[in-house]
Formats: structure tokens, sequence, C-alpha cells
């Protein structure tokens, strides 16, 4: 962790064999092979309208994304539990708890408002969940 | 009112809205203020000049990337603007004492309106932000027995950004205008339509630069604390202090962009006709109440954490005795960081959610003062049957303890949803709020200053001065607040200029009774430093280690070297120094080595002037010169990254000298 010479601006240059490792030819190839692929499914999903329903298709491609997103940190940024000594997998759990918080918290505040603070009359006030 | 007077018909393309009209002459009291600040100025810089201290300024510290020298100048910036809001606070106070029936009082209520948001942002932002930056700043590093920060450079750029914001505040004060808005400056109030002078500009990019400076030194000191521990300080060893700045830094670089992005969607909303939290179009106010809240809640955590850790430094050490429950103190900090996320609706109950949205976030408030009782009672159980002694932290600690417990106990009642509806926007809340940022954040950097300031300068305060200040602040503060308290319960709301109800007026005498008061202490404060640095040879501390302390920043000498520690120590339990001296530690004499440091720079400095110009020149619509400094800015940034000449090494003769002074020094005291 700490050595005699990372306190300045410069030290952290060559010091990052703690860190992540850099992959190698083999998982940049199954990381890229991975993404086309999960990249021409969308593609074909809407050029061909495969799915009618677009609420479903529309869903059916955030999934995929989703997936997309998992395989980039694994394969291109090189996440595991075990980088950094667990501290990317840890901040990665904090981001997406915060985010989640942040986001359905806001949803949730904003649709409450939305139909509370809409005109009404006192009766349909006095009915309100 | 605005006095539409205060800008031209047209933008000049030369100087934007900027005209003489901006200056306020025709206001007695800001004349009188811009003199007696000229006079002051005026004195500063020719003691400077005189003393011929300049060269020693711009080397020693305006470029120094020195984390202890760094964390010197976020308190000074933090107490001299400390000052300025705290003149805000008596203007509002004897304005308020006064008011009453026909008398209106002195201040007309545009420039009131002002004096509450600058009260409000100053003391947030630029007052107790540089406060908590600062302690963490000069301690974190001496804690963890690191040499520096990560990244010692982006730590002085991110405190001249700071420092930019607080003087681009206060240009606000004799150029122009300030927001009128109260300080989270709301739409559609903060909006075009109805704020359409400069202040809510000057609020904006005050706090939009400062921001910069904020998120950067928490990215710093996150890295700091997880990769530049000494060999053996696993996390569960870290002092508790270490742990708080660790979670209050992990806050602010998760809720400041917050902050970011709505600033600049309120920008956007200002400056080219967006339409994000305006009434029409589209837009919607609440979910700039909703936003800045998700920043604004955490941001009073970001604010309390680190005083947290501040007494559970003290208690220890002045009780002669091990920290209570350690581990609880831990998971308690770090649910405290977590439930900080989940609480932010609670400022604004009435705003229109239905029951279930509210009681969600009334229980979760409520919620939140269970790891805050776990510390108060590790606290006491720390003191039960120690040796305490009743030096000066420990004094503002012990203050703490009382008076934020019933800030908190009036939070829980705030918390509950229809109680809130009664008493929101009233004193009350204001009296609330004030009892935990003053009895936590501010009594806490008070026992910190008193407590490192023998590390940062190798002498103690004078205890005299502090008790004497220390009595006129408590005593002071219960006058002050406990009428809001009452005429908050009687239905009195905030930020009136204004009452006609005669039968109020008692309480807010007592009230401004209380701030001068206050007043008193802060004077007692400001003679304390003054009668300890003219004393300091009587006051002089050799150990390094004046109050028998526990952790590693108390290892070094008293002001530490440049290098912090001629060698990493390595750390076999809590409390690592005390561990060192029960075991007979031995100070090394011998084979030294050359320490690799970082060389200051004059960049940060460089970069925080132009984005001082750069924020004018948005604020007065001065389009050329906005793009001026932007280009600047950018072009001084990557400038900076040629800058190969960035390190250097201390002589291992210069250190074996300089461990061999302490050595005599250590000898000499016997």
């Amino acid at each position: 962790m700490s050595s005699d010479t990372n306190t300045t601006a410069h030290g952290h240059d060559h010091d990052e064999h703690g860190g992540a490792s850099h992959g190698t030819f083999r998982s940049y190839m199954t990381g890229f092979i991975l993404s086309v692929i999960l990249t021409a499914i969308p593609f074909w999903i809407v050029m061909s309208d495969a799915i009618a329903n677009h609420t479903i298709a529309a869903l059916t491609i955030l999934g995929f994304a989703l997936v997309q997103v998992i395989v980039h940190m694994i394969y291109f940024l090189h996440m595991d539990t075990k980088s950094e000594g667990g501290w990317n997998m840890l901040a990665l759990i904090f981001t997406i708890i915060l985010l989640v918080i942040a986001v359905s918290g806001s949803i949730w505040v904003m649709y409450h408002l939305d139909t509370n603070m809409m005109p009404m009359t006192p009766v349909e006030a006095s009915n309100l969940p | 009112m605005t006095t539409p007077s205060l800008y031209p018909a047209v933008d000049s393309p030369i100087f934007g809205r900027l005209s003489l009209a901006a200056l306020p002459i025709h206001e007695p009291i800001l004349v009188g203020t811009f003199i007696g600040v000229s006079i002051g100025a005026v004195a500063v810089l020719f003691a400077i000049t005189y003393f011929k201290a300049w060269g020693m300024l711009w080397r020693d510290w305006i470029t120094s990337v020195d984390h202890k020298k760094i964390g010197v100048m976020y308190i000074i910036l933090g107490l001299v603007m400390f000052l300025r809001g705290f003149a805000d606070a008596l203007m509002m106070r004897s304005q308020q004492a006064i008011s009453f029936g026909s008398d209106q009082g002195y201040l007309p209520a545009h420039h009131y309106d002002q004096v509450f948001t600058a009260h409000g942002v100053i003391m947030i932002f630029f007052a107790a932000m540089p406060f908590v930056t600062g302690l963490m700043n000069y301690a974190v590093p001496l804690q963890i027995g690191a040499r520096d920060v990560s990244f010692p450079f982006l730590n002085n750029f991110s405190f001249w950004m700071t420092a930019a914001g607080a003087i681009l505040t206060m240009i606000s004060l004799f150029v122009g205008e300030y927001a009128k808005t109260g300080w989270l400056a709301y739409p559609p109030l903060s909006g075009l339509a109805y704020s359409p002078g400069v202040g809510v500009d000057y609020w904006i990019w005050g706090l939009q630069i400062a921001g910069v400076g904020t998120l950067l030194s928490g990215v710093n000191l996150v890295v700091t604390i997880v990769k530049m521990r000494a060999p053996g300080m696993r996390m569960m060893k870290l002092p508790v202090f270490t742990w708080t700045a660790l979670c209050t830094n992990i806050l602010i670089v998760a809720a400041f962009p917050v902050l970011t992005a709505i600033l600049a969607m309120l920008s956007l909303d200002r400056y080219l006709g967006f339409h994000f939290f305006t009434n029409t179009m589209g837009g919607n106010p609440m979910m700039y109440v909703n936003l800045i809240w998700i920043w604004g809640h955490p941001e009073v955590y970001i604010l309390i954490l680190p005083l947290f850790g501040v007494f559970s430094e003290v208690v220890p050490t002045f009780s002669g005795k091990r920290l209570f429950g350690y581990t609880s103190m831990v998971y308690a900090t770090v649910v405290i960081t977590i439930l900080s996320y989940l609480v932010w609706l609670h400022h604004f109950f009435t705003m229109g959610s239905g029951a279930s949205v509210n009681s969600f976030f009334g229980i979760t408030t409520m919620i939140i003062s269970i790891p805050t009782g776990v510390k108060l009672f590790n606290w006491l159980f720390t003191m039960y049957k120690g040796r305490i002694r009743f030096e000066l932290p420990m004094m503002w600690t012990v203050a703490f303890m009382v008076t934020f417990t019933i800030g908190g106990m009036s939070g829980v009642m705030l918390a509950v949803p229809p109680a809130d509806f009664v008493l929101h926007n009233s004193l009350f809340l204001i009296a609330h709020f004030h009892n935990v940022i003053i009895g936590g954040v501010v009594f806490g950097t008070f026992a910190g200053i008193n407590y490192w300031w023998p590390k940062a300068f190798g002498f103690k305060l004078d205890r005299k001065w502090g008790v004497r200040s220390f009595w006129f602040w408590v005593v002071g503060f219960y006058f002050a607040f406990m009428p809001l308290y009452v005429l908050g319960l009687m239905g009195v709301t905030r930020r009136m200029r204004h009452f006609d109800d005669q039968s109020l007026q008692i309480w807010f005498v007592i009230a401004a009774f209380g701030a001068v008061l206050i007043a008193c202490g802060i004077a007692c404060m400001l003679i304390q430093f003054a009668v300890s640095i003219m004393n300091r040879e009587k006051l002089k501390d050799t150990t390094g280690d004046p109050w028998n302390a526990r952790t590693l920043e108390w290892s070094t000498s008293s002001p530490p070297p440049e290098y912090n520690f001629a060698f990493t120590p390595i750390v076999h339990d809590n409390d690592a120094w005390w561990d060192m001296k029960y075991r007979g530690y031995e100070r090394p004499a011998g084979g030294f080595r050359p320490i690799h440091m970082p060389k200051n720079t004059g960049a940060g400095a460089i970069l925080g002037g132009i984005s001082l110009v750069f924020g004018f020149a948005m604020v007065w619509h001065i389009w050329w010169l906005a793009a001026v400094g932007f280009v600047a800015l950018i072009a001084t940034a990557i400038g900076h990254t040629f800058n190969y000449n960035r390190d250097f090494n201390i002589p291992a003769e210069e250190v074996e000298r300089t461990e061999e002074a302490r050595t005599k020094a250590l000898a000499a005291q016997g």
C-alpha cells in the first residue's frame, strides 16, 4: 500500500501493480465479441420488428444494454471483486445504491406531488391515498 | 424591490450589465462598511509590504502544496468568512429586536433579504465547509502516517477554487447585489422572472467555483485514506477522525455533483431561457427542491461527521482511556453515511407528497437518531471512570454533548410530519438547526482548533481567554436561540423584517442579547489567538505531545517537519501512538534516507484567480471577458501538465539535522 515514494504527485505513475489486472488478448477478444453480439441483437430486434409490442421491445433492449454494461466492466474496465483490494466493487455497490435511492426516490416523490397537487375538489382531495 | 437603476437599459458590449450604478453609494451602511474594509485592507497590505512578507507569503503559503499549510489556510479562510457571516447575523438580530409597530428598523427590505441569504450561504459554504476541510486536511495525513495527501497540487488548487468562490461572494457586497432568495435560492423566486438582478448569478457562480474545489478535495482525501495508510493500519485500526473523514469525503464525492448539476440547470434557465424550473413551458420548480435536498441533506452530514471524529479523538485523550466501542462508532458512522441519503424529503414535508411518502421519510429521519445516540453513549462511556482533564478541547466537547442532544431532540420533533406542518418555516426550525450546527459544527471546530493548535504551531492556546470565550459562547448561544424555539411555537415565521405584534418583542430582545454575548465570545477568541501568539515562548511545547494523546500525529514534532515522518511508522494497534509509548518506542537516531517530496507551484492560485475573473464576467454578462477567462483557464490547466519539474528530494543530511534538533529538544525537556 504505502511506500516511501508514493507521497508525491508523480509517485503513483508506476505504482499500479496493486490495482486492476491489465487483461489479455483473449479477454479483450471475448469482451469485444460479446459486445458485438449484444449490440447486434437489439439492432436486429428494431430493424426486423421481431417483437411487435413496443414496450416489451424497449424493455428487452434495456435488458441487453444492462448486460452490455456488465460485459464492459468485466472485460474492459477489469472489474472484479478483488481489483484494488475490493475497493472497486465496494465503490460500485455504493454508487448503485445511491443511484437507485436518488432516482427511484425522486420518481416516487414527484409522482406523489403530481397526483396530490393537481387542481381538485375537496371531495376528491379527501379521497386521496 | 429591485432598483431598476442598478443596471443599464441595454447591456454594454464592453462592460455587460456593469455600470457605476452598480456601486451602492446611496446605501450609507454599505458605504460605511466599505470604508472600514478598505482601511483594514490597506493596513494589511501595508503591513505585509512593511515586513517584506510578500515573498514569504508567495513561496511558503500561496504556492504551498503541503497539506498542513493548506489546512491552516482553510481554517483562516473559514474564520474570516465566519466573521462576515456573524456580522450579518448581528444585523438581523438587531433589526428584528427593534422593528416593531411603527418602527421599521434600519434595514430596508431588499437589503435585509440579501443579509439573510448571505448569512446562510457564507456560514455553510465558506465558514463551516472550510473549517471541516481544513481540519481534515491538517490531521488526516498525519493520523495515517503519510507524508502528504495523494495529489498535493490538486489540494492547493482545491483551496484556491474555494477561496475564489468566497471572494466572488464577498465582491457582491460592494458591486451590485446578492441574492434575495434565501440560502438555497428556490425557484421560481430565483428564476429570471422574479430575480432579474445579478444577485442569484453571484450565488450560482460563487457556489459553482467553490464546489469544484470541494469536490476535488473530496476525491483527494478519499484516495489518501484508501491508499496511503501506514503499514499495519488496517481499516479497523484507523483513528476515528480518519474514519469520519473518509465517510465525509465519500459523501462529498457522491453529493456535490448533484449540486453542480442543479446550479448548471438553474444557470441554463437564467442565461439561455431554458425551462427546467420555471412555472411555464413544462418546467417544475418542485424538482429543484427535490434535487437540491438530495445534495443538501448529505451536506449537513458532511459538516457534522468530521466533528464527530474530532470529539472521538478529544474524549479518549482527555479521559486517559481508549475510546469505548470503537467498532460500534465506526459502524454508526457508516450507517449515518448511508441513511443520510434516505431522508431528504423531510426538508419539504409540506410541499404536497402523500401520507405514505411523508411517513417513509419521517421514519427514516427518526432512525438516524439511533446511530447518533450510539455515538453519544460511546463518548459518555469513554468518560465514565476516566481521569478527565477539563482542558479547552474537552470543555467544548462537553458543551457539544449537551447542546447537540437538545438540538437532536427538537430535530426528532420536526421529523414527525404532522408536527412539521405546524413548525415548518418557523423560527422553531431556525432554532433547531442552529442548535445542531452551532452546538455540533462550531463547537466541534473550536474543540479541534484548541486541540490541534499546539501541533500546528508548537505552542498551546492561552487557557484564560479560551475559558472566557467558551462561557460567552455557550451562554450566549442559549440566550440567542432558546427564545427562537418559543417564538417558533407561537407561529413566528423565519426571514421576517418587521413585526406588528408588540408582545413578541421581548423574545427578540433576549435573542439579540444572546448574539451580543456570542460577539464577546468571538472577541475573546481573537484575543486568545493574539495573546497566545505573543506569549508563544511561555506556552511552548517541545514534546510534540502536549495532551498525552493517542494517535500518530502526536508522535512527530510540533510543528511537524515538512516531511511529517522521517520513517513511515508501523502500526500494531488502534491508538498507534499510545501503543508506541506503552511499548517504550525509541526514536530512530540514524539511517536517514533522502525524502522525495512534491514541489510548490503557483498554478493553483493562478487557476483560482482566473476562475474568479471568469465568474465575475459571467455574473455581469461581460461575454468577451468570460470567453477569455474560460480559454485562459483551459490553457493554464493544460500548460501546467507540461510542468515536469514537480518534485525534489530532501537530502538525508537535512533530515538528519532536523531530527537531531528534535532529539536535543526532547532531551532538554527531560
